[in-house]
Parts: C-alpha cells; structure tokens; sequence
C-alpha cells in the first residue's frame, strides 16, 4: 500500500514523533511504500539539528534523518509552521534575512501543497497527534 | 512562497474535522491555512465542527484583547475559495448553549448520529 504520513506534534513533548517513526519503519518492513511524512503544527520542531537529547535516550530527529537516508523516506516541514517556530533552510534563511540556518539532513521545507498532494496520492493518509 | 499548484488532476473527496477552540492552541488557525490550501488545489473540501471546535464559528469573537489574531473573519471568507460544506454537528452546538444564529457562517447542522456516515463518504480526513 502506498502510505503518507503526518505528524502534528514536537518530540519529546508528545509521542506522536515516535508512533509515527514506529509504523513508518514496520509499514517499510513489511513491503509498503511510505511516499511522504508531512510535519506540522509543533510536529516541525522534529527537523532541526540543534536538539542534543541526553545521551540514554533515543534521538528523535537522527532517527527520522537515518530513515531519509536509508529508505529515501521524503520528510516535509510546513514552511509556515516552520517561519512561526525557527526552523530554517537555506533558501528560508535567505528570504527572510536570517543568520544561520537549523534543519536536519534528510528534511526539506515546503508548502502545504506536499501534504494535500500526500493526500490525494497515497492510498491512506494516516495522522499522529492528538 | 511561489503559487503552488497540482498537476495531478485527480480530485478527492477531503474533510476537515475541527475539534478544538480558535484559542488556547494553534491548531484551529493552522488548519485553516490547510483547508485554504486544499480549495486552491481543486480538491473537494469539506468542513465538519465538533467538540469545542464550534467556537471556531462563533459570531464576535475579540482576541485582540489577549493579542492574538481575530482570524474568524477567514471563515467568511471560504465561500470565495469554494469552501462551501460546512458541517456543525448539533449536539456540540447544544451542549454549549449556541443555536445557528450565534454563527458566522450558514452551515449546516448533523446530528452526532450521521457524522460516521459523513466521515465514510470522504476519502481523506484531517482532524485537527
């Protein structure tokens, strides 16, 4: 089944991250495609680099870029989302005249278009967050 | 941000449940921004409120006075963008002591009953 996930919550504050990080690697083991994971609302906190989580637990954000990069997961921050709360690209840093640039490998920014287009392609579109 | 546009040409059915207060969390606006989004991509939108999410509707609303943006007028708004189904789920609505009138917006009321048949006849949920 082609899937699309979307996650609406931060990590650590909420467990949405780590339920969707969970099905997205079980629906992978098991022979599904996970064609998008969308990130809104606080769920854009989980793509910056800057979190340093102690060192006895897990890494939300690593976790999410060793998926990207090992099973060419496309991981989608809302650039909405992420103008409100500082998570910035390249491109972002440059529009809005910012001075240092925070996302995570394997995240990009991009509009709410993704998550409609996620929408209307995968055959389910399953959500995380409250 | 460019104009996004959808090249697909394939059109689904969405429903936008809103089960929360305009205020106190982000989530009312935000997904407003998704529903405007969703129209200007010539999807077929609908919008159910629930819960507390019958707020979101709810005529006067003055945010200002705790500085937060009054964006109840963008409910007014969607009939330009083609958002025109527009659910209020009357139990929700009683519960809180409102009637249609208190409402910004003509909608149309569903009992608690059918909302299970309405969530079936879409095909993409996003419950905020």
């Amino acid at each position: 089944m082609k899937l699309a996930v979307l996650v609406n919550e931060g990590p650590y504050q909420h467990q949405a991250s780590d339920s969707a990080y969970q099905f997205v690697t079980a629906a992978l083991r098991t022979g599904h495609e996970v064609m998008r994971v969308f990130f809104y609302h606080d769920g854009v906190n989980n793509g910056t680099r800057l979190t340093t989580p102690p060192q006895d637990d897990r890494h939300i954000q690593k976790r999410w870029s060793a998926l990207a990069q090992e099973h060419n997961v496309d991981l989608v921050l809302c650039v909405a989302a992420c103008q409100r709360r500082g998570l910035v690209d390249e491109g972002e840093a440059k529009r809005n005249s910012k001075d240092a640039t925070n996302i995570a490998p394997g995240f990009r920014i991009s509009g709410l278009g993704q998550l409609i287009e996620a929408g209307v392609e995968a055959d389910r579109l399953v959500t995380f967050g409250d | 941000m460019e104009e996004e546009e959808y090249q697909g040409g394939e059109v689904k059915k969405f429903l936008y449940v809103n089960r929360r207060l305009p205020h106190g969390t982000i989530y009312a606006l935000e997904s407003l921004e998704t529903v405007l989004i969703g129209a200007a991509f010539d999807q077929d939108v609908s919008m159910l409120f629930v819960d507390d999410g019958v707020y979101q509707l709810k005529k006067e609303q003055a945010p200002e006075s705790i500085e937060c943006k009054n964006f109840s007028k963008t409910y007014r708004a969607l009939e330009m963008y083609d958002v025109e189904k527009l659910f209020v789920e009357r139990e929700s609505l009683e519960e809180r002591g409102l009637a249609i009138d208190d409402l910004l917006v003509d909608v149309e009321l569903i009992a608690s009953s059918d909302v299970k048949a309405l969530v079936d006849e879409h095909d993409v949920i996003l419950s905020f």
